[in-house]
């Protein structure tokens, strides 16, 4: 046993990050520095109208009075909002029709990273909306959504076309002083995907999008908001990774999901920024504000495989405000060498019979420290709300840390809440019974930490679980089969 | 005047009243320092996120009471554990009061705080342990430190048993409008040792009193001690109870809290798991009703390896009352072998009750076994169906079912007359006679 763990270790802490790679493609930035000018450099580039221009800007008047938070369970050295670029766009000017006309170059690096967009087209009807360094630069798949009157396009492109749908839902699930970062976010937005379903209408593919930080130096800062109007249901999915690059990357992105009276939303995330390296340098700062409304018997179900990032500062939230409706959070959170993350959920349960479900993993190897931290609160009108959370973490190696602050807060009597915790390490048992059988120690290892996860992963798409196997497959190389 | 200031500038005043040739005076002096700079603390601090102090802090209580107080013990014969002999150390308006008491140095040293500091015979072990185990940065602690002058003081010597139960008492007796109590107690439990302690805060009348008490506990390799805190208080009386515990190699402490009634009560328990194989329990029975307000903040610190520790809170809930529970649990790298469980379990009876929980774990060491449940809910409605259908009526069904909810934590009480107390002491909050004992 020691002798595995001592050899997986080693393993991982030589594992480099295989996508860490650099694109050179001209592009046009900003310089350093964010003021009102900036704000108002950013909107008008985007050519938005003067009501979005004013919302950035009040957006920016509150972040300025605020400080940045300090509570979360992590340590880094602050980031300089002041030597970052707020704005990095490639230099095309037209928008493409087809994939033909993208940038070989663009297209080399989507191949390095495994997401060839002919292959997915054809093989999973997948729309891929492709973010590079902050603007929308493919979009497939539009036209079969428009037949069914689906908008999927990138937020600035809805702001242009669709300025009421964006107006009216906009900041109502995160307002734009809702924290440090949603602030900072709202201020500064340089795109991301806005997705509307209408009435009635069950999406037919799994719509998804790639982001990607490659300017150096340049902070991402994504905008999403999907809208799952009357009776529609809709699954998302969001993938990333980034290049390696020594110095700390910010991204601070913000996502509001709307579902409203018997919708369904299911967000998936699978989260690989570069984590850094093995001594702690550098990685990407993720700091993410991600929120969820539910209407009437609405669901909204958030899936994330968090992999990677330096620091994680992320709370998938639901705001279960209409009678009946479900919210749901699975989770899986690993970290290595120098990772910290300190992620969960927060289930606000103000409509009657609500329910909520909380499965959060956190694996931690290395020196890494991991932190659950939720919220489960029953409002005084909240009867029969109903819910269940579970967080389990893995500890290998004793040199990492895991940690649980949930946080419950009842004040209705008919309220259920059951929440329970474990921490562990892989039994010496399990690992022998599986030895026994013929098994080698690291596979037994990969084994077990497959079916810790397992919860968690069936509940992610099958296009996207593959991916998310091979995410932990490069966190924890040799340990995941 | 602020009460923070009344407190800053009382010490002078204090500083009159007490002998400052004992050995503690410069550490009294540091931890005013420490409380004026950090104040009393507030809803922004973490730690006290769900339990306000601005409510207790507006009134202006009295420091000094008159200390000509007696009472008769007839009338508080029944706050005493009066069916069996035990050594008592009773307190009334703070100050001590020898007639109600029973202490000794015969074997084993029962006695006072304000004896210890002041005789040259005390002064190693006021050395070793005074105000050692203690949060520093603590403000309250740190308060009651700059104020201490009476308390209990116990010393269990090597290899002894302490044959009867220890009682300490403080009674407050309503004779000032409001009152502040700072007792400070001292227990030290050598090698192989053992004790039993009961720990209880009453007022005779309706009137303001808070008590903000520490009490230092250290058990050294093999002893055993077995404490328990009655928290039965008139519905104006508040405790800020402080209360650290130091375990060395193989010992075992229990501490059990029955918080029965009272205004706002907050429990910080804190646990020093220093040495192997030690085993602690931490279990706590909460019965609230009318606007009551109870807070457990529990620490564990696992700093060694092979330990285990044990938390289990019960809290039932009704008529507005609020209960707050906050369980840390730490388990240091070098704490490797480690069992640590906590459970906290919550029924809500109304409404206007609020259950806040925070269960928490920091676990830095990986071979370890911890595991936390908490749970908010209702009675079984179809176990209450069951007793009814038997004949036993609404009330009585529901007291049963909540009795059952409890017993986990009476089951582990080692005095019998004191499990009996409680018993009826339950019964009596849910207004009810079972007719027989469980």
């Amino acid at each position: 046993m020691a002798y595995t763990e001592e050899e997986l270790k080693k393993e991982l802490e030589t594992k480099e990050y295989e996508y860490g790679f650099y694109t050179d493609i001209d592009s046009e930035t900003f310089p350093v520095g964010l003021n009102e000018e900036v704000v108002r450099r950013i909107s008008q580039k985007k050519k938005e109208p003067e009501w979005m221009t004013q919302w950035r800007l009040k957006a920016y008047q509150a972040w300025k009075k605020m400080d940045e938070p300090e509570w979360a369970n992590v340590h880094y050295s602050k980031p300089d909002y002041q030597a970052i670029s707020y704005y990095s766009a490639p230099k095309k000017k037209d928008q493409y029709k087809s994939l033909d006309e993208v940038d070989p170059e663009l297209r080399k690096t989507f191949d390095k990273l495994g997401i060839s967009i002919d292959e997915q087209k054809k093989l999973a009807g997948v729309a891929v909306d492709i973010v590079m360094d902050s603007v929308s630069v493919a979009t497939t798949f539009k036209d079969t959504l428009a037949e069914k009157g689906i908008i999927f396009c990138s937020i600035s492109e809805a702001i242009q076309e669709h300025p009421d749908l964006v107006k009216k839902y906009i900041g109502t699930v995160i307002p734009i002083k809702d924290n440090y970062f949603a602030s900072l976010n709202s201020a500064v937005f340089s795109d991301g995907s806005f997705c509307y379903i209408p009435k009635g209408v069950r999406c037919p593919m799994e719509l998804s999008t790639y982001f990607r930080i490659n300017q150096a130096g340049t902070g991402q800062f994504e905008r999403t908001l999907v809208i799952a109007d009357e009776s529609s249901y809709v699954s998302y999915l969001e993938g990333c990774t980034a290049p390696s690059r020594d110095e700390n990357q910010l991204h601070a992105a913000v996502v509001e999901l709307i579902a409203l009276d018997n919708a369904e939303i299911k967000y998936s995330t699978v989260q690989n920024w570069f984590p850094g390296d093995k001594n702690g340098k550098g990685g990407v700062f993720n700091f993410v504000t991600k929120r969820g409304i539910c209407h009437k018997n609405s669901k909204i179900s958030w899936t994330q495989v968090e992999t990677g990032s330096a620091v994680t500062w992320k709370y998938p939230s639901c705001i279960l405000k209409g009678d009946n409706s479900i919210g749901e959070f699975y989770s899986i959170a690993l970290t290595n060498n120098y990772q910290q993350a300190d992620t969960g959920t927060k289930m606000v349960h103000l409509g009657k019979n609500t329910k909520s479900t909380i499965i959060s993993k956190g694996i931690s190897a290395g020196k890494s420290q991991n932190s659950y931290r939720g919220l489960v609160q029953v409002h005084p009108k909240a009867t029969n709300a109903r819910n269940f959370s579970q967080c389990d973490s893995l500890l290998m190696g004793n040199r990492c840390g895991a940690h649980t602050f949930p946080y419950i807060e009842a004040k209705n009597k008919t309220a259920q809440i059951e929440h329970e915790a474990t921490t562990s390490k892989i039994g010496e048992d399990q690992i022998f019974y599986c030895n026994q059988r013929g098994i080698d120690p690291e596979k037994a290892i990969a084994l077990v930490v497959n079916g810790f996860s397992k919860e968690v992963l069936n509940k992610l798409p099958m296009e996207f679980a593959v991916e998310a196997q091979k995410l932990l497959e490069i966190s924890l190389e040799g340990s995941v089969g | 005047m602020e009460f923070k200031e009344k407190l800053l500038a009382s010490h002078l005043a204090f500083e009159e009243r007490i002998d400052f040739s004992d050995p503690v005076h410069q550490t009294r002096l540091e931890s005013l320092k420490t409380f004026e700079e950090k104040g009393f603390p507030t809803r922004r601090d973490e730690a006290w996120k769900y339990t306000s102090l601005n409510a207790m802090l507006r009134q202006n209580y009295a420091l000094f009471p008159k200390a000509d107080t007696t009472i008769q013990l007839k009338k508080v014969k029944k706050y005493f554990l009066f069916e069996i002999d035990t050594y008592k150390v009773v307190f009334i308006d703070g100050v001590y009061s020898p007639f109600l008491s029973d202490t000794t140095h015969d074997g084993l040293d029962v006695c006072l705080m304000s004896a210890a500091l002041s005789k040259a015979k005390y002064r190693n072990l006021i050395d070793t342990y005074f105000n050692k185990i203690t949060n520093k940065e603590d403000s309250l602690t740190a308060l009651n430190t700059s104020y201490t002058q009476e308390g209990a003081y116990v010393h269990i010597p090597k290899s002894v048993v302490a044959e009867k139960p220890i009682e300490i008492i403080h009674f407050s007796t309503g004779k000032e409008k409001a009152l502040w109590l700072q007792p400070r107690n001292l227990i030290v439990v050598d090698q192989n040792a053992q004790v039993q302690i009961l720990e209880r805060h009453q007022s005779l009348k309706e009137h303001d009193v808070v008590s903000n008490s520490v009490t230092e506990i250290y058990t050294h390799k093999d002893a055993l001690v077995d404490y328990y805190k009655i928290q039965n208080d008139l519905s104006t009386a508040s405790l800020i109870d402080n209360t650290y515990i130091s375990q060395e190699t193989n010992s075992n402490v229990r501490v059990h809290t029955f918080s029965l009634g009272g205004k706002l009560i907050r429990n910080n328990l804190n646990f020093y798991l220093k040495g192997q194989y030690c085993n602690s329990t931490l279990k706590g029975v909460t019965l609230l009703e009318d606007h009551q307000h109870v807070d457990h903040y529990t620490l564990v610190d696992h700093i060694s390896s092979n330990c285990e520790s044990h938390q289990d809170y019960k809290g039932v809930f009704s008529e507005g009352s609020k209960g707050v529970f906050n369980g840390k649990i730490h388990v240091d790298q070098s704490a490797q072998k480690t069992n640590a469980f906590q459970q906290n379990n919550n029924i809500l009876l109304d409404d206007k009750a609020t259950v806040n929980t925070k269960p928490q774990l920091e676990i830095f060491a990986d071979d370890v076994k911890c595991s936390h449940g908490c749970t908010v809910g209702q009675l079984d409605e179809e176990a209450l169906f069951y007793l009814m259908s038997r004949g036993i009526p609404k009330k009585e069904a529901k007291a049963l079912m909540t009795y059952a909810f409890a017993n986990n934590v009476l089951e582990s009480v080692e005095l019998p007359i004191l499990k009996k107390r409680i018993n009826k002491l339950i019964a009596q909050k849910l207004g009810v006679n079972l007719g027989f004992e469980l």
